[in-house]
């Protein structure tokens, strides 16, 4: 960090903040507790010997440590965080208000059904929205996040080929692919081979026709693609892939393009996984938890996992137990204990109805808007590798980078000097040095505007061949560059009392 | 349409940034047969934040929250205390609203509690290392399984009868595309025998403990009996309360433990968001699933934290990655961290004893209802009884007087004869003497 030294360590309102395990004495608790006597009898001889080893803090050393850490995070309500394919939109707090509704939150998942009823309910509805929204017959909500979704999706058409006699053995990807999609089909016991990319950005077609066969058993397509380009030809390879009878499987990462305007449904897919906290809003709590319903399509429906939600004269019930399943049912399996996240549900249920379907369909029209708008912007002054219109995310390469000595992940930690988080960088793989940025609905006209020509002023600079802003950036973050390298070499995942507590740094 | 700052005056200036006519023009690769109109949509259009609140509202008075009354349902999910200072903590907005981690240096809060996260789980279990976090407890399982095919290159999974049913068929269902999974028979409040079940084959064994229906279980001779045959032990755990007194796996020759992390910080959620939790031994590291933060040093030489060993992940590795996970529990995973936090040693060993001494009370008072016996010789705040009555139709019964009693094991068993009469109990420090009190009554009423 540049400047004055302080004495302390900490600059102002940055304060540096030791491990927690550096804090604390013994003896103390932030949690007052009677402290009852228990003897032995019913502990089966496996009374714990040793000390856990957590150290002791009061209640205000606990929220200290937690506020300071929490101040050297970027977040979304901070300033604009133009990750593409992440989705980082406003987050609106009557979501998190409801979702705390102890009917909600202090329901136990294995109470009697007959005391769930309105969250029976609730599922219910949110799956009314996820269907009529994709066009789609059926969903299959327990999937905990986006992979997990991929994962119930594919191993839903395992189970329809397997109901029909077939073992396929290839699931198709493109190349442009987000890295889940090979590591699902793979993880499922597929084998996995990559269709190529046109020129611009999208399947190629010949590539496709050449690889789809016999043993094919999906094609796993994300949608608007990872390029933030739609893909044309989508009824043809729905066409394509069904004629040679495997599954079209759409990622539905980028869902938040299209919803209110555009259903996948009628696009001939037969599964894709729903980001809630991508197209709905669910905060993304600096890594999940996430939830990712999977719609389907009429001849993967029968296959769909346990648990099963129906609606009958005694109301709604869950139904848990493979024996119990509606005639025609072949559910194949389970993908978790319970029935998925209901805590995610309710939130994503209160942003579209909050939205309704005119301002689920106006979020994406402005997203896509936006993303427009930026590549309309910075297309003269940086490079962007395909034609537009994009849709909600302008992907731009490192061509305008090219023997400048600046990369493209130095314009990413410039970026964090001036107050940004960085767009995706080196994603998608078929970009050299791509830069993908997402603005989202969620951003004002002026806030775009400031974030164009922030970006357009290092574009500038790096034209110019003034280097300075790009070299050892960020140098204004809580951190400078940290040496990943020696992370992986020697890795140190624990803390451990052998490094001792440094001086004021 | 309060969440879109966009006024029609600056859509219009866009457009003509843009040099498109109007919004349609820009979806314009779209095949016309799937634009749709909005009126194609049978859904409601926007409504105020009164609106909402009163819609939802409504649904949340239509369940019977464990707070309502006396509640003792467990069974894989726990309802405990959570200090008011966690979730103030976690809705702060550079917790609730960051991405995961991959620019380190705007994301050093995130990055260091994962590290003290992954340290206090290494801890609570007795292991030597742990991941930043897994969905739940049940996945989690489920990717213990499948790295211990990996390691062994064994295709066989033995599941104890112990084990929560629930996580026995999420293992199930993935551990069988690459092996096969052998489930022993369900004895509860037993140890059934799970040695002769291992071979020359075995990949690992996956032992509950506390198991399904409260029991505590010495896992040293199973996982002796494990290594002898060169397999893993894999020892699960849905109640980590239970670890402030009961010995971790870790101490017992555990090689993975897979756990639910939801007692700690988390509330009940109707089954998720939870946080699964996922320690194992260093020389195992690079087969483990899951993000990581590592310490290192930025150019400064400043102490900071990466996500690191990401060479085992779906982003770089692709169909070679060790699982196709994106995601940890990040804010549940932060939530069990602040409230572990709030405990320390001195107060996570106090719950433990408080759970262990509500449980063991009630149990008591419950076994000397007429018809009622314990199943389970130990536990910790959870266990079993066998009722004179089938208990789905107890369970219903009382709920009706508004307890909640606990779990039916034919909830979980429905084609398991000999549970239809067991019922699951779990009592914490949010029970009361009086809740216990109302318990015994009402229950003592509906067996008459």
């Amino acid at each position: 960090m540049t400047g004055l030294p302080t004495i302390s360590g900490d600059r102002g309102l940055d304060h540096e903040e030791q491990p927690i395990f550096e804090l604390g004495r013994a003896g103390v608790s932030g949690v007052d507790l009677p402290d009852m006597k228990v003897g032995d009898s019913r502990l089966a001889g496996q009374r714990r010997r040793a000390p856990v080893g957590l150290p002791g803090l009061s209640e205000p050393e606990v929220v200290r440590h937690y506020v300071r850490l929490s101040r050297m995070n970027y977040a979304i309500d901070a300033g604009l965080y133009p990750l593409g394919s992440c989705t980082m939109k406003h987050n609106p707090r009557l979501n998190e208000k409801l979702a705390r509704l102890p009917g909600f939150a202090d329901l136990h998942p294995l109470a009697p059904q007959s005391a769930a009823q309105g969250a029976l309910a609730l599922i219910a509805e949110l799956m009314r929205w996820l269907t009529t929204l994709t066009g789609m017959p059926a969903v299959a909500m327990s999937p905990k996040a986006g992979a997990h979704g991929e994962l119930c999706g594919i191993l839903t058409i395992r189970a329809a080929l397997i109901a029909r006699g077939e073992k396929r053995t290839h699931v198709l990807v493109p190349e442009s692919a987000h890295g889940t999609n090979p590591a699902t089909a793979a993880f499922a016991g597929f084998q996995v081979e990559e269709v190529k990319a046109t020129a611009d950005g999208r399947v190629d077609m010949d590539s496709l026709k050449s690889k789809l066969g016999p043993d094919t058993a999906a094609f796993m397509l994300t949608n608007p693609n990872t390029c933030g380009l739609f893909e044309r030809d989508m009824l043809e390879i729905a066409d394509l892939v069904h004629k040679v009878g495997a599954y079209f499987y759409c990622d539905g990462a980028n869902f938040n393009a299209i919803a209110g305007r555009v259903r996948p449904g009628d696009l001939g897919i037969d599964a894709m996984h729903i980001n809630l906290h991508k197209t709905f809003s669910t905060p993304h709590g600096g890594g999940g938890p996430g939830a990712g319903p999977v719609v389907l399509s009429e001849r993967l429906a029968p296959f769909a996992p346990l648990p099963l939600l129906v609606h009958d004269a005694s109301g709604f019930r869950l139904i848990e137990d493979r024996g119990a399943v509606p005639a025609g049912a072949q559910p194949f399996g389970r993908m978790c204990a319970f029935h998925g996240q209901m805590g995610m549900f309710v939130r994503a249920l209160a942003y579209m109805l909050s939205h309704g379907r005119d301002g689920v369909r106006q979020a994406s029209e402005d997203a896509v808007l936006s993303a427009n708008y930026v590549l309309a912007s910075l297309k003269d002054v940086m490079s962007a590798p395909f034609e537009g219109p994009c849709m909600h995310e302008a992907l731009f390469d490192d061509h305008f980078l090219h023997d400048t000595g600046v990369s493209t992940l130095d314009v990413a930690k410039a970026l964090i000097d001036e107050g940004y988080h960085p767009m995706t960088v080196y994603f998608p793989l078929v970009v050299h040095g791509a830069m993908l940025i997402e603005p989202t609905e969620s951003e004002s006209k002026e806030s775009l505007d400031r974030f164009i020509h922030v970006l357009k002023t290092l574009a500038g600079e790096v034209k110019a061949g003034r280097r300075e802003r790009f070299e050892g950036a960020p140098r204004l973050a809580p951190r400078r560059r940290l040496d990943e390298t020696a992370a992986s070499r020697k890795p140190v995942l624990r803390w451990t009392p052998k490094e001792l507590p440094k001086a004021a740094e | 349409m309060r969440y879109l700052p966009l006024t029609p005056t600056d859509r219009a200036a866009m457009l003509t940034k843009i040099g498109a006519r109007d919004i349609d023009a820009l979806f314009r690769d779209v095949p016309k047969a799937a634009v749709v109109p909005l009126s194609n949509f049978d859904l409601p259009d926007h409504q105020g934040e009164l609106e909402v609140e009163r819609a939802l509202e409504k649904l949340a008075k239509r369940n019977i929250a464990a707070g309502a009354g006396p509640s003792f349902c467990g069974a894989g999910a726990y309802r405990h205390h959570v200090p008011a200072a966690v979730d103030h903590l976690i809705q702060r907005s550079e917790f609730l609203t960051s991405y995961t981690p991959y620019q380190p240096e705007i994301a050093q809060g995130t990055l260091q509690y994962l590290f003290e996260f992954q340290t206090q789980v290494a801890l609570l279990t007795g292991m030597e290392v742990a991941n930043a976090s897994l969905y739940d407890g049940s996945t989690a399982t489920a990717e213990a399984v499948l790295m211990a095919q990996r390691l062994t290159k064994r295709s066989k999974a033995v599941l104890s009868g112990g084990l929560h049913p629930h996580y026995a068929e999420t293992v199930e269902t993935l551990a069988n595309l690459s092996g096969h999974v052998v489930r022993a028979p369900v004895v509860p409040g037993k140890v059934a025998d799970l040695i002769s079940l291992i071979d020359e084959d075995t990949a690992c064994v996956v032992v509950q403990s506390p198991d399904v229906f409260g029991m505590i279980r010495d896992l040293k001779p199973v996982a002796e009996a494990a290594h002898a045959k060169g397999a893993l032990l894999i020892a699960v755990v849905t109640e980590i309360v239970a670890l402030g007194l009961i010995e971790p796996p870790g101490a017992q020759g555990a090689d993975i433990v897979a756990a639910e992390g939801q007692s700690i910080g988390n509330g009940l959620n109707f089954g998720g968001p939870y946080v699964g939790l996922f320690a194992t031994r260093e020389k195992f590291l690079r087969q483990m699933p899951g993000r990581l933060s590592g310490e290192t040093v930025d150019a400064e030489g400043r102490r900071g934290y990466v996500l690191t060993l990401s060479t085992r992940e779906q982003h770089i590795r692709r169909e070679k990655a060790t699982s196709n996970i994106c995601t940890n529990s990040g804010l549940c995973a932060l939530a069990f961290t602040i409230h572990l936090s709030l405990l320390g040693e001195e107060g996570f060993a106090r719950l433990a004893r408080i759970n262990h001494a509500k449980a063991s009370a009630l149990a008591d008072q419950l076994a000397k209802v007429k018809g009622v016996s314990l199943v389970t010789p130990s536990f910790f705040n959870e266990f079993t009884l066998r009722l004179p009555k089938p208990a789905a139709e107890v369970v219903e019964r009382l709920a009706a007087k508004g307890i909640l009693a606990g779990v039916p094991a034919s909830r979980l068993l429905p084609h398991d004869a000999a549970a239809r009469d067991l019922l699951i109990v779990a009592a914490t420090e949010t029970n009361t003497d009086d809740d216990a009190d109302a318990f015994v009554k009402a229950l003592t009423e509906v067996l008459q």
